[in-house]
């Protein structure tokens, strides 16, 4: 009986504990969250309230059918593949850098850590100066090392090569937390595991391939998923240097939702987009609670 | 060969370095190169006039203008950073500690209900947000920035809290309440110290969410009364007829308050990511 009603305490304790944080959270997220659901199966077109027509599944029958969803689709893809890809692997050789004995290492490491704090939007607008087709240190570069004849525009008219510009961009500044998420895994490695590998004769290649590629790889799962759920929401970036552009060529799926909720004020079909997203993203995130589930039951 | 790879090394952290420097040189560069440089064809790497003038005039600008607008962009995000970084980080640390150390019913649901949150895009939440805060007259304030980034950053907070507790023996503890300190007690007096690390790494990593984040801000505010530094910066390179210098002056200064915490905190940023990772 004493028990059971010190369980009840501590459980009044911890929910006591708890209710600031979810007051905090839930106040502001759940009733838009499920409002925005409501609003996609309304054809609301004006951001006062009033009255308008439900129309079910139409915006999503719409979205599902439409050409722009689709390249906007394929824009969010590549640019997630590419970006992430790049970024983990360049953040693995980063990682090995930053762990390495080398001379000056709070230096290197404070300098690893600069693109990370940059924001963001600053980050973008720095790459659309470095890309500036009439001014850019990108054109003079290239042209005083005779890479190339004239200057050529970046992010202006080549639609496929604005959004390749984008993925650097990108890449350029969030490779550094990957390294740093990748390093503090690559810490909890014992060194005499890798020491062991080396009596047994096997290579840097081979102590990689065998030894700590396998013992990151509860480190890079989470990484990736992060990095994933992420690009995916890719907005700000993309906003700063391209506006979207040239034709459309470098529109994501969240950029499309924006302009399509406040730019045409299709306030119902935005918000169907925009659920569109969070089942992808949750998707996703099973996938991962399923390689966890997995990797746990094969550890013990 | 172990001397071998020593070199491999220095000379990766070298290139490395350098591609990581050039970009971000450059934008300092230009903020303090004269406009004729800028515009020089073929480019002079190094500026011919060097000038503060641009950093002048956000620092002491006229009012209305458009360096004073960085300046009041500057302090509006100094504001909104802090006082969120003040209540999602506290009420991180005693959620955190009730996920880490108390079993309940529901405990593993109501993290995860946490953490779904993090899932969902801001661009879902956007519209009706927008609308709600148009009716409690939040739009454009400083306050309705602060309700919307803790509602973002306090399952954020949880989580590295959550885990970072984990991480600490439980023995401490025990041996606090075997003393006679209540678990509250025990949790300000023994608990708090050590978590530390934890807590200053919270604290940088939600200082620059705030810092970063654009989308909210782009929507919920249109004067110089709560635009943040990155829609200021954003709104500048949109224009047409841009004067690029003073748009490296403003991000150069953008840049400095979270460099500056993040390379003075390095080492509780690395704790801080071990005790994500370890739990990952």
């Amino acid at each position: 009986m004493t028990g059971f009603l010190r369980r009840g305490r501590v459980a009044l304790l911890a929910y006591a504990l708890l209710v600031p944080a979810a007051l905090v959270v839930f106040g502001v997220v759940l009733y838009p969250a499920g409002r925005a659901l409501v609003i996609s199966f309304f054809d609301v077109d004006s951001p006062f309230p009033g009255a308008y027509p439900f129309v079910g599944l139409k915006n999503y029958a719409d979205i599902l059918t439409g050409a722009r969803f689709w390249t906007a689709a394929q824009h969010t893809l590549y640019f997630t593949l590419a970006s992430t890809t790049l970024e983990v692997v360049l953040g693995l050789g980063l990682a090995h850098l930053l762990a390495a004995p080398i001379r000056l290492r709070w230096l290197f490491r404070g300098i690893v850590i600069l693109p990370w704090a940059l924001p963001t939007i600053v980050n973008g607008a720095m790459w659309r100066w470095i890309l500036n087709a009439e001014y850019g240190a990108l054109n003079a570069l290239l042209t005083q090392l005779h890479v190339q004849g004239d200057y050529r525009s970046w992010l202006g008219s080549d639609p496929f090569v604005a959004l390749n510009m984008v993925v650097v961009a990108d890449v350029w500044k969030n490779t550094s937390l990957v390294a740093f998420f990748l390093l503090a895994g690559l810490q909890t490695i014992p060194g005499d595991l890798l020491e062991a590998a080396r009596i047994d004769g096997a290579g840097p290649v081979r102590a990689f391939l065998r030894v700590t590629l396998p013992m990151l790889r509860p480190t890079l799962a989470a990484v990736l998923v992060l990095r994933i759920i992420e690009a995916f929401k890719v907005f700000d970036i993309i906003y700063v240097m391209t506006g979207g552009g040239p034709a459309g060529g470098t529109q994501t799926v969240t950029f499309l939702t924006y302009l399509q909720a406040f730019s045409a004020e299709r306030f119902s079909y935005g918000a169907a987009l925009a659920y569109v997203t969070v089942v992808a993203i949750l998707l996703l995130a099973l996938i991962y609670l399923r390689l966890l589930r997995q990797q746990e039951l094969s550890v013990s | 060969m172990k001397k071998n790879r020593h070199v491999g090394a220095h000379i990766g952290a070298l290139v490395a370095s350098i591609l990581i420097l050039a970009p971000f040189a450059w934008l300092v560069i230009t903020s303090i190169a004269g406009q004729t440089d800028l515009l020089a064809r073929p480019l002079r790497w190094w500026p011919e006039h060097v000038t503060l003038s641009r950093y002048r005039e956000i620092f002491s600008g006229a009012a209305g203008g458009v360096a004073a607008q960085f300046r009041s962009a500057m302090v509006n995000s100094l504001v909104v950073a802090a006082g969120t970084v003040l209540i999602s980080v506290s009420v991180g640390i005693f959620g955190g500690y009730a996920l880490a150390r108390l079993r309940f019913p529901l405990r593993r649901v109501t993290l995860l209900s946490f953490l779904v949150t993090y899932m969902l895009p801001p661009i879902v939440l956007i519209i009706p947000l927008y609308l709600l805060m148009a009716r409690f007259g939040l739009l454009d304030t400083k306050l309705g920035l602060v309700i919307v980034y803790c509602s973002l950053a306090t399952p954020f907070a949880l989580w590295t809290m959550n885990n970072f507790f984990g991480s600490l023996p439980v023995e401490l503890e025990e041996a606090a309440r075997v003393d006679g300190c209540s678990r509250l007690g025990a949790l300000i007096r023994i608990i708090l110290p050590l978590a530390r690390p934890g807590i200053v790494a919270t604290v940088l990593f939600v200082f620059l969410l705030c810092w970063d984040e654009f989308l909210y801000a782009l929507i919920f505010t249109s004067t110089s009364d709560a635009k943040t530094i990155p829609v200021a910066i954003a709104e500048f390179t949109g224009r047409n007829a841009v004067d690029f210098g003073l748009i490296a002056a403003g991000g150069v200064l953008a840049a400095v308050p979270p460099v500056l915490l993040a390379v003075v905190l390095q080492r509780h940023l690395l704790s801080g990511l071990t005790a994500g990772a370890l739990k990952a």
